[in-house]
């Protein structure tokens, strides 16, 4: 009972912020580029979220996230530009590719533990990445046109789908199974969990919505090229997670919303940004290396109601 | 005779990935740690040398001594500043971190001097004669004998001094060396100052070689030689020089059979396939996991 009632008053929230956002847009208040701003605050807490639920509740190491991105963003523009189809067809298209892609890195790597994942992760990220730029039919290294068609609404709706499903998926029977591997995956096997089952599905969940939020960041400007998806963009992801808190949902949500209203102030000095990024990685592992949150939730302070906790 | 002269260009490549791999491999071996900022010295390495020569009017041998020393330096830097404090963290922890370590060197450097790459100077004669019938510059015969003498010192440092001895049982059991009365932390810096001095003297090499040196030149060779390592048995000295031969050789033949804008991937397929089928690599002993 008390979940549900959770569940209504999220989604309510939710209601209120979208409106009100969608009332300042059309009524004139947010220019464009606060409007830009939000939906790329939309798009990177997909992706922190999409992420947390690969490293900080399966406690699989992954940083190859871009690669996922990757796919997702040039099989939505090619669907849009080259096929002509629907734009929510397009986001769903790009999110089941790069489930499939997820699939495909998934069950050969993640036999692998700890920094040998993270590196052969990285690998196929920048496999998938040349891939793209030695195809021509999406244009190479020149990149390829795509118009803008990603709207607030369409933003809203994906990151709420995304959030509400990774947050279910971590409440039930399999998020728990995830858990326990992050815990200590020997024991788990011990205890009859099929780790290698849980690991890939936690691990084809985050790439899909990697891929969704993909389609939503190719639509969003009017080029992408194979360079906007290598290793920095991995970091970038990685470090909304590592800076919330590697099992916190809400952490990577707000470390997400902070780190990217503060790169978009910095957008003309982007050393100093790197610098402030790298600075915080390191700070943060050193004095705090739990993060900002832990594994703790947001609405752990409020005491209310205790959805979404991912253990403790 | 177009195929002797690619083997030679990649074992000079090779040679330079070697020179890399070992810092990391000796890194690895001893504090279990990826050391993503590896690659980022061996950029420092780079720029030092090519502002001695430019700057200082330096010439080869001087600058590749000057950059071994700050590299050390630097090296120990890291250490102490940045992964000491991490010995006992979780694994992670300890990546994250050499991730940050990294960008902070890149974008460090880029935020002092800018982005913009520089042409290395010409400070080796480039003479070129011929054997069996390739053409064979004197500037890679003198690489590969710089990068060879190189690795022989640290094979001797490592197996006929007292410092390697220390090395070798910190990497294969850190309690029971200290208990042993070894300097644990001082052995850890002492790696970390061999192993940097490589990539510095690597980077070096590679700026004469290639000519063209930039802030972020680093990631790529870095992460190849790591691949360098895992290819020949991460941990295992002897692995690191012969993975790096191989992955510079195989690299070369890739590009010399057309497919050059796949060569960085051929890297990555290779660490792959490694890992999949036999992750101790070429050297190495499999060794179970304890509970």
């Amino acid at each position: 009972m008390k979940k549900a009632n959770g569940f209504w008053l999220f989604l309510i929230v939710s209601i209120v912020i979208y409106g009100t956002v969608q009332f300042l847009i059309s009524a004139g208040i947010l220019n464009p580029f606060y409007s830009n701003t939000l939906i790329f605050i939309g798009i990177n807490i997909m992706l922190a979220v999409s992420l947390h639920l690969v490293i900080g509740i399966t406690g699989q190491f992954s940083i190859g996230h871009a690669g996922f991105l990757a796919v997702g963003a040039y099989i939505s523009a090619i669907f849009t530009m080259k096929l002509h189809l629907p734009f929510p067809v397009a986001i769903i298209a790009g999110g089941i590719v790069a489930a499939l892609a997820g699939l495909i890195v998934g069950i050969p790597s993640l036999r692998l533990k700890g920094d040998y994942l993270a590196i052969a992760t990285l690998g196929f990220a920048e496999i998938i990445r040349i891939v793209f730029l030695n195809i021509d039919y999406v244009g190479g290294a020149a990149g390829m046109q795509v118009s803008h068609l990603t709207t607030w609404t369409y933003t809203f709706i994906c990151l709420f789908i995304t959030i509400v499903v990774i947050m279910n998926f971590t409440n039930s029977r399999h998020g728990r199974a995830c858990i326990s591997i992050r815990e200590n995956e020997i024991a788990a096997d011990a205890m009859g969990i099929n780790t290698t089952y849980y690991k890939v599905i936690a691990f084809a969940l985050g790439s899909f919505f990697a891929g969704v939020a993909g389609g939503l960041y190719s639509h969003n400007f009017y080029i992408i090229q194979p360079t906007n998806f290598g290793f920095l963009k991995s970091f970038d992801i990685l470090i909304f997670v590592v800076l919330g808190g590697l099992g916190s949902l809400s952490g990577a949500v707000i470390s997400a919303i902070l780190l990217t209203l503060v790169s978009t102030f910095l957008q003309d000095y982007p050393e100093t940004r790197m610098i402030m990024y790298s600075l915080v990685l390191v700070i943060v592992m050193l004095y705090r290396p739990q993060g900002l949150m832990g594994t703790r939730e947001i609405t752990d302070y409020f005491g209310k109601w205790k959805s979404a906790k991912g253990g403790n | 005779m177009e195929w002797v002269q690619q083997l030679i260009n990649g074992i000079s490549l090779g040679s330079i990935y070697a020179l890399i791999a070992l810092g990391y491999t000796m890194v690895y071996g001893i504090i279990k740690l990826i050391n993503f900022a590896h690659g980022d010295v061996f950029m420092i390495g780079a720029f030092v040398g090519f502002y001695a020569i430019t700057g200082w009017g330096l010439g080869f041998f001087p600058a590749l001594l000057l950059a071994m020393t700050v590299c050390a330096i630097l090296g120990v830097l890291i250490e102490r500043i940045a992964y000491k404090r991490l010995r006992n963290a979780t694994r992670i922890a300890a990546l994250i971190t050499a991730i940050g370590v990294s960008l902070l060197i890149e974008y460090g450097v880029i935020y002092v001097r800018g982005a913009q790459p520089e042409a290395y100077p010409n400070v080796l004669p480039n003479k070129s004669f011929e054997l069996f019938g390739a053409q064979i510059s004197s500037q890679s015969l003198l690489i590969l004998s710089v990068s060879v003498i190189l690795m022989l010192i640290l094979q001797f440092i490592v197996h006929k001094t007292k410092i390697g001895k220390a090395m070798r049982a910190v990497s294969h059991d850190m309690d029971a060396a200290r208990l042993m009365g070894i300097n644990v932390n001082n052995t850890i810096s002492a790696t970390f100052a061999i192993g940097s001095a490589m990539a510095g003297a690597a980077g070096v090499i590679f700026g004469v070689y290639y000519t063209k040196i930039d802030p972020l030149m680093g990631i790529i060779p870095g992460l190849k030689a790591f691949v360098a390592a895992v290819l020949g048995g991460i941990g295992i000295i002897p692995g690191a020089m012969v993975g790096g031969l191989v992955l510079g050789v195989v690299e070369t033949i890739v590009s010399a059979l057309g497919f050059s804008l796949w060569r960085d991937a051929a890297a990555f397929i290779i660490l792959i396939l490694i890992l999949l089928f036999r992750p101790s690599g070429i050297f190495g002993k499999n060794a179970r996991e304890k509970v």
